[in-house]
């Protein structure tokens, strides 16, 4: 990506060259190593000790929720205007403008060291661990992976992830290009009241889009009443007898399945329609007067030109279908061959209190993961270097 | 994926409409169009339908039959939402979801615009290879992260028998949730908002540098103003993003019934009175209001948000 060109901080160079010499050298770094650590421990513990008031206090729930809205916008503004005022009145002038970037970047960089870089480590180091993550695990410390890979349950929940992986991502670029080309040849208007139909979806939290779809899939037995989910009321309205879906195996995994194509497809499909409507006007044309039909167009044009657009979209699905977890957790508990590993890893870790295999499963899943991140990251810098 | 490719652009659409125009009025576009729209809205109007049916309809006859006495008084109540917003609990779990959600967006912004300026104007050592270290991030999934902080909540962590971080008991307060939100969206966060404020004009911050202002001062007076596009675009990602969320809520928030966030509140409805459709479907459909009223209000940031977030771990 292009680099912004660097202000020279005000600090004239000459005196600064010359405290970077020797002894007052590493006093300097000591200080801004200081500096670096004290910005985020101060903050923590203001915010701690007003939520141990918070947590303790029976008050009215509005109450809680205002003040605590309140402590934790207002804390961090008061913070980095604190450690600003900090730097600028206490520490010596030659060396405040080199402790200043700590004070900026010092706070994101201890977060991300203690919520992602220190629990992936030790992540991994737990999944050769046993249950407890006190002694290595067996066989060498590959017992978890052992088991995933040969206890009939885990290995359920992998091919089911699978699958999901291979169906969801397919359909949701299907449906949403297909959706994406036929509106493009609407007017703007209808067209974009079409698309947000279809995208209104992924504003739908997880678990309220499993309810939305458990009542669609609703079941009574025959002679308890009439039916009253969508899709019993239509199957039994052609004369069939009524089915409990979600039992249904394997199909039920499908059945499960619908509910992210329901909120994915809207994404592939704002997506794709802006790739679409960049490709060049004299391109399509062209063709056009050579006599191609509508649909070569589109295979032979406008496909090949989107292809790189689809590549991120399926991986970008790809991730959020490896990571799927509350369908499956809210609409079956895994029961029914049901399970995918997202889900699973977090019956391990909560309801078996395996920390070992849980481990294991959620190494699998960033193992999957990589490389569509990669495809995904290398992208969006390209798109950021040709903006 | 970026704000560059999420607005439709508008340029040669009424070119191409025009030369399509055979096509346009075709009757079979717009029967496939409308299908489309019709099957991907029908399980959420049957839902808000449902939601104002009283119990014994509900139970009696399927939601769908409600059109012929559609104008008829008895066909509708507003008791469901009576009795799922006071005695399921809902009316809490809404100022619960707010209570996590509003700091779990402004908490991770902040840090990161502060960070993403750092990276894009300021010098110091080791500048580029930290800012490559927080994209990488970028890979890890939020799952690799749970186990251990749960740890650090509940027992703090030692190396060679030194507390490096100590036993908070962090675990089911606010400040837990909002932390682990923070660090997840962090990542995604500076890396946008790097880019966007790397790319301001340097003039404008030069010669504010000229007028004497610090860091500070640039930052908050020059700095966030420009960058409003792309703080409301992440704003709305993260806040529908944290509203939504029910792992991260579920492991650090835990079960204690005051705490409990909307997405808890409707999973532990489901499990406790799945048959009840009359409070199941007025709890899911309070729980969409927020993100609805977004997604109505601000269409164009929150398809921006969400097409950016696409690189979200």
């Amino acid at each position: 990506m292009a680099e912004p060109p660097v202000l020279p901080d005000k600090a004239p160079e000459p005196r600064r060259r010359l405290l970077s010499a020797g002894a007052r050298g590493s006093l300097l770094s000591i200080l801004r190593m200081a500096a670096a650590l004290a910005v985020p421990i101060i903050g923590f513990l203001l915010l701690w000790l007003t939520f141990n008031f918070l947590r303790d206090s029976d008050a009215n729930r509005l109450l809680v929720a205002v003040v605590a809205i309140v402590v934790g916008v207002g804390g961090i503004w008061l913070l980095y205007w604190g450690m600003d005022l900090l730097v600028s009145t206490v520490l010596p002038a030659r060396i405040r403008e080199s402790v200043r970037p700590a004070v900026f970047v010092g706070p994101a960089l201890v977060i991300l060291a203690v919520y992602l870089i220190y629990p992936a480590i030790n992540t991994t180091i737990l999944a050769f661990k046993d249950a407890k993550g006190e002694n290595w695990a067996s066989q060498g410390g590959l017992g978890n992976f052992i088991d995933i890979f040969t206890n009939s349950e885990t290995l359920v929940a992998i091919r089911n992830s699978l699958l999901w992986v291979v169906i969801v991502p397919a359909a949701s670029v299907i449906i949403g290009l297909a959706f994406a080309t036929l509106t493009d040849k609407l007017g703007r208007r209808t067209e974009s009241t079409a698309k947000s139909m279809i995208f209104l979806p992924m504003a739908i939290s997880l678990v309220g889009a499993s309810i939305v779809w458990g009542f669609v899939y609703s079941f009574r037995s025959a002679g308890f009443g009439e039916q009253i989910g969508l899709l019993n009321g239509i199957w039994t309205g052609m004369g069939n007898k009524p089915v409990a879906w979600l039992l249904q195996e394997p199909w039920n995994n499908l059945y499960l399945m619908v509910i992210l194509i329901w909120l994915q497809t809207g994404f592939a499909m704002v997506i794709l329609s802006a790739a679409i409507k960049s490709v060049p006007e004299d391109l399509l044309e062209a063709a056009r007067i050579d006599g191609a039909s509508e649909w070569k167009v589109f295979t032979r044009v406008v496909l090949p030109s989107i292809a790189s657009t689809v590549v991120v979209v399926v991986t970008t699905i790809t991730i959020v279908v490896w990571k799927v977890f509350d369908i499956v957790f809210v609409m079956t508990g895994g029961r029914f061959n049901t399970s995918v590993v997202a889900q699973r890893m977090v019956k391990e870790f909560f309801t078996f209190r395996n920390d070992g295999v849980g481990a294991a499963l959620a190494v699998i899943l960033f193992i999957a993961v990589i490389p569509m991140m990669v495809v995904n990251v290398r992208k969006f810098r390209q798109q950021e270097e040709t903006r | 994926m970026t704000a560059t490719t999420a607005p439709a652009p508008a340029r040669s659409g009424s070119r191409r409409h025009r030369r399509l125009s055979w096509l346009t009025d075709h009757w079979l576009v717009k029967f496939v169009v409308l299908l489309i729209v019709i099957l991907w809205l029908i399980p959420t109007v049957g839902l808000l339908i449902t939601s104002f049916r009283p119990t014994d309809d509900i139970n009696a006859t399927g939601w769908w039959t409600v059109f012929p006495h559609m104008f008829d008084k008895a066909t509708w109540t507003i008791s469901n939402y009576d009795a799922v917003l006071s005695r399921q609990g809902f009316g809490n779990a809404f100022l619960n979801s707010l209570a996590v959600t509003i700091p779990s967006t402004v908490i991770p912004i902040t840090i990161a615009a502060f960070a993403a300026y750092a990276f894009a104007w300021m010098e110091f050592k080791g500048r580029h290879v930290l800012f490559v270290v927080v994209v990488g991030l970028l890979v890890v999934p939020l799952q690799m992260a749970l186990i251990p902080i749960l740890r650090l909540y509940t027992s703090g962590a030692e190396v060679f028998g030194v507390t490096i971080f100590p036993d908070l008991d962090l675990n089911g307060t606010y400040l837990a949730v909002w932390l682990a939100h923070t660090g997840f969206g962090l990542p995604l966060a500076v890396y946008l908002l790097r880019n966007y404020i790397g790319s301001l004009p340097s003039s404008i911050i030069e010669s504010a540098r000229i007028d004497g202002a610090d860091h500070f001062k640039i930052f908050t007076r020059l700095i966030i103003p420009l960058s409003v596009p792309v703080l409301a675009s992440f704003a709305i990602f993260q806040f529908l993003w944290v509203w939504n969320d029910l792992l991260v809520a579920l492991i650090f928030l835990g079960g204690e019934p005051q705490n409990r966030v909307l997405t808890q509140a409707l999973m532990e409805l489901n499990a406790s009175r799945g048959n009840e459709w009359q409070l199941l479907t007025a709890g899911a459909f309070i729980s969409m209001t927020l993100p609805l009223a977004v997604f109505f209000s601000l269409q164009r940031y929150f398809v921006r948000g969400l097409t950016a977030g696409s690189v979200k771990g």
